[in-house]
């Protein structure tokens, strides 16, 4: 028999359930294609013995017939969801080796549909970047990678290249400003971040609360459609999470996009941009209208102040978020001559370069004197940014754009890492997405002429994910991009 | 009231004052956490997750509290706001375990109001009220257990608490202690606050102010933290006050500044500068959606409400007739007002209240108990009055009675019964005691009759005592002073 990682999540389902293949047989593929791939360094902790055990126990529930949505299907997640007696470090020497005595909804979701995790998957430290190069426990490697190592994007780069180079099934990301859909550009994997408020929050370690949600990075449309089933849904312990009633995504799955209008913002192609990317999304387009699908131009007037929009929330709820760590309770403590310094001593050890740049910057957006020029005016052009997709949506049914604005990068590149703005600007597509709070979905749409991997973005309405998976879905059997 | 103004050979001076008070709000458990709020367990023991500011952990909004909050600021005679918001007020401190306090900052739940104050002159004042708020409590650190270590008790992290602002209204110290004792009385009424300073459930900042008397000019207030008793507070404000005076006659400037009150010296000392203030960098909470209230949620709790003790207290004097005073005093404390309204009921409620002001608080104070555990019930005080306005006993076997009331707890009337304490009101009896006395006593009777009236006293107290005091006093008076008077003429 071929490579059982081959398998997505839907088939493997499937010959589980037929009995053609086992669990244990299945999770035993996955531990040795992630063994195989460590020099990705995808994993920043791996529990083999405990994935064995619980694939063991997949195996007699589909022997009497009690096996769950997910029973059997080894999952990597990322290093943000606090998962009971699992290491749990958000990537920062600050929470040293904290193990959670509690499980995020989002996994415990998941748990309770037989999925069994593999381990913990790299990131940007507290999800604060977008090459995983901030990540204490060093950058992912993208597994397309040819000569140069180069980056697997970020936050949830070990996710997308754990998902990529199949050392998982699927995965968890969570996506505050890009964080799912960029890496899973960079990698060629599927991503969607769900509205804001579709999964819980609760155990998720914050970053910036009102932008952070969690979404599932697969190998493809059908895949992330039945993960978001099982992670989806109201949940009392998170009070922004929303009571809508969750649809079956799966059954958008092969559904008619006939006459449905697909929205191609004319602020997305700023002079300079990628010709090859612009090409794809040209592309893209087209392959939806053979579909059936009717090609609208529409605008976003204020995309342009999205960027700075987002590098004023996302720091400013960040820098209040990580006041937390501040070596009393737990995590790291770097002892000095009373509490200020002991904060001092513990903070500057504990944190990273990129982390203690946006706390600063956090902190002075809030700060006397500077909030209404800063975090106010952010908050306003929030609104103004959220308007222009609600005006755009009375004459679409969802977006078309890329994911990123270029391909995926070497690790330690010169221009990205000496000057941040540089850095910032890869979240030019995805940041008004989370100010908006809509649901946004990264499919990977061909190769570059360098062999590397391009993404699409589609964007719907808020809470109407079931048209992403419709069009995601139609695009993806158009596109027939050829996984690793 | 008459104005206070504090005089100095140098001038005159007014004082003005302003107080905050963090009130605990009575839950089952936090407002932000299913943490119990139970008062004097072991160090941590209350803790949840969200408490100890875990990563991961969100809070969420309990509705007890709101309702709490909204019962107060029915109490407080306030709108309630139906849009309110939460805000975290960031600061470090090793008993802030998220970093942040989540309160409520531009929008807050209860806005403005007002409280009448009783004065000691009999006169009132209204108290305005500016806004109240929700928010959390902090921790508890500890320092003195280790010369080189602090201790870190979290159960009261996360406890609800309201937060009451007034409005700079008060001209002297009388008017915020009598301020702090309505507030305490109407929370304790309402059953949201339990009103203990000393255990710190209601805390008191005070911001105080002066300015040359007749001026209305509002100088630089500094701010004192923290004040736990009324006591305190009238003496921070008092010491304060003139601290300021001070300064301006000799030619100084005041400072911006948060004090501290040392009990022990009754004296304010810098906390820190107005320089060294924290930038709390308020921002609205992003984990809590805005706080909506419905007409409906806030027409249900209004219907809730009880009495308070102005209401009650115009009751007592209109309907009860019990003068301002004993009203007063009755009305401060919901559990005196209900033992009084239950002991009054069919009987003489002014005779009720003069005995429970004297003798039934004064046995309480003796035995050291709570009007909860008082071994006269409300009935049997009640009933005891009866027993002297139908004139079954006298004012003073009352007071034997109510003795042995206190000491077992029996009914007054088997007391009277099984004692044969009743009185005699039978004038026959009486007459014949009276004949007893005049026959045994001829000496007497003649120095009476010879002019020394006075005498009567004498007369009084052996029928009295010959009827082991069950007579009449009234009767025995009258009836003596016919029998004499008769044999006069």
């Amino acid at each position: 028999m071929h490579d059982l990682t081959d398998l997505t999540i839907d088939t493997a389902l499937i010959k589980l359930k037929n009995k053609e293949i086992s669990p244990v047989e299945l999770v035993r593929a996955y531990i040795e294609k992630a063994k195989a791939g460590q020099h990705y360094n995808a994993y920043v902790y791996f529990d083999e013995e405990q994935a064995i055990k619980k694939a063991e126990e997949a195996e007699n529930h589909y022997a009497n017939g009690t096996n769950r949505q997910l029973e059997g299907i080894p999952l990597g997640i990322k290093d943000l969801f606090c998962t009971k007696d699992m290491q749990t470090t958000a990537c920062s020497r600050i929470l040293g080796k904290f193990v959670p005595p509690y499980e995020s909804t989002v996994t415990q979701k998941l748990l309770d549909e037989g999925a069994i995790f593999l381990g913990k998957l790299n990131m940007d430290e507290f999800a604060m970047g977008g090459s995983n190069e901030t990540s204490c426990f060093g950058p992912v490697i993208n597994p397309w990678s040819k000569n140069i190592p180069l980056v697997a994007g970020g936050s949830s780069g070990g996710s997308a290249a754990a998902v990529a180079a199949k050392m998982c099934a699927a995965a968890t990301g969570t996506d505050t400003g890009g964080s799912i859909r960029e890496p899973s550009a960079f990698c060629g994997v599927t991503g969607i971040k769900p509205t804001y408020g579709r999964c819980s929050r609760y155990g998720i370690i914050a970053f910036a609360s009102s932008l952070d949600q969690a979404g599932p990075i697969c190998k493809d449309v059908t895949d992330c459609a039945i993960l978001l089933n099982n992670m989806a849904g109201y949940d009392l312990k998170d009070s922004t999470s929303s009571q809508k009633d969750v649809p079956d995504f799966r059954s958008f799955i092969g559904q008619d996009i006939k006459g449905l209008k697909v929205g191609i913002p004319a602020e997305y192609r700023p002079d300079g941009l990628n010709s090859e990317v612009a090409l794809y999304w040209d592309k893209a387009a087209e392959m939806l209208k053979s579909a059936g699908a009717e090609i609208v131009p529409i605008h976003l007037p204020h995309t342009k102040y999205a960027l700075p929009t987002y590098y004023v929330i996302a720091p400013a709820e960040a820098s209040s978020n990580l006041a937390r760590y501040d070596g009393v309770r737990y995590g790291v403590r770097v002892d000095g001559n009373g509490l200020d310094e002991l904060y001092i001593n513990t903070r500057t050890a504990g944190f990273g370069a990129e982390v203690k740049r946006r706390i600063l910057i956090g902190t002075y957006v809030l700060s006397a004197g500077y909030y209404d020029a800063y975090y106010l005016k952010a908050q306003k052009v929030r609104r103004l940014i959220k308007n222009d997709f609600d005006s755009a949506f009375s004459k679409c049914d969802i977006i078309l754009t890329p994911t990123s604005p270029i391909e995926p990068f070497a690790i330690g590149d010169k221009k990205m890492l000496e000057n941040p703005i540089n850095m910032y600007l890869n979240d030019v597509f995805t940041v008004s997405v989370n100010l908006a709070g809509l649901p946004a979905m990264s499919l990977p749409i061909g190769l570059s002429s360098n062999g590397l991997p391009l993404g699409m973005q589609l964007i719907g309405r808020a809470f109407d994910e079931g048209t992403i998976f419709k069009v995601a879905y139609q695009l993806e059997q158009c596109a027939n991009f050829v996984r690793m | 009231m008459a104005e206070y103004i504090i005089e100095t050979p140098k001038g005159k001076w007014e004082v003005i004052c302003g107080l905050e008070i963090h009130c605990q709000i009575i839950s089952k458990s936090k407002i932000f956490s299913d943490a119990s709020t139970e008062f004097g367990d072991d160090a941590n023991e209350n803790v949840s997750f969200v408490d100890a500011g875990m990563p991961g952990m969100l809070p969420t909004l309990n509705a007890e509290c709101v309702h709490q909050a909204i019962k107060t600021g029915f109490g407080l005679n306030a709108t309630i706001n139906k849009y309110s918001e939460f805000s975290r007020k960031n600061y470090f401190y090793a008993d802030l375990p998220q970093g942040y306090q989540i309160t409520q900052f531009q929008y807050p739940i209860v806005g403005e109001g007002f409280i009448d104050i009783d004065l000691e002159d009999g006169s009132s004042k209204r108290i305005r009220i500016e806004r109240m708020h929700i928010e959390q409590d902090a921790g508890k650190s500890i320092h003195d257990l280790d010369p080189h270590k602090s201790f870190i008790d979290l159960n009261r992290a996360g406890v609800g608490l309201m937060e009451i602002v007034t409005k700079p209204d008060f001209r002297n110290p009388a008017e915020a202690g009598a301020f702090l004792r309505k507030l305490r009385s109407i929370v304790r009424y309402l059953g949201t606050c339990d009103g203990n300073m000393d255990e710190g459930a209601m805390r008191c900042d005070v911001n105080v102010s002066v300015r040359p008397y007749g001026s209305n000019e509002l100088r630089t207030r500094c701010e004192m933290k923290n004040v736990n008793s009324v006591k305190f507070v009238m003496q921070a404000i008092e010491s304060e006050a003139r601290r300021h005076i001070e300064v301006y006659e000799n030619g100084g400037e005041i400072l911006q500044e948060t004090r501290q009150f040392d009990p022990q010296t009754g004296s304010t000392k810098p906390l820190r500068k107005k320089e060294f203030a924290q930038d709390y960098r308020y921002f609205p909470e992003p984990d809590l959606p805005p706080l909506i209230l419905s007409d409906e949620f806030i027409n249900k709790i209004k219907e809730e409400m009880i009495e308070l003790p102005d209401e009650k207290k115009a009751r007592f004097i209109n309907v009860l007739g019990l003068t301002p005073y004993d009203a007063a005093v009755i009305c401060e404390n919901k559990e005196v007002a209900d033992f009084f309204e239950k002991a009054a009921e069919g009987h003489d409620a002014k005779k009720v209240a003069n005995w429970l002001m004297g003798d039934f608080f004064a046995m309480l104070n003796r035995k050291n108990l709570s009007i909860a555990n008082s071994p006269v019930t409300p009935e049997n005080l009640g009933k005891l009055v009866e027993l002297i306005s139908k004139e079954v006993i006298s004012g003073k076997i009352a007071k034997e009675v109510f003795e042995i009331m206190a000491d077992t707890a029996e009914d007054p009337e088997d007391i009277v019964e099984k004692k044969g304490l009743k009185q005699v009101t039978d004038t026959s009896a009486i007459e014949a005691v009276i004949d007893t006395v005049l026959t045994a006593n001829p000496d007497n009777v003649a120095s009476y009759k010879a002019g020394k009236t006075a005498l009567i006293g004498w007369f009084v107290g052996q029928v009295m005592k010959q009827s082991q005091g069950k007579a009449n006093p009234e009767k025995v008076n009258k009836l003596l002073k016919e029998k004499l008077d008769n044999n006069l003429s």
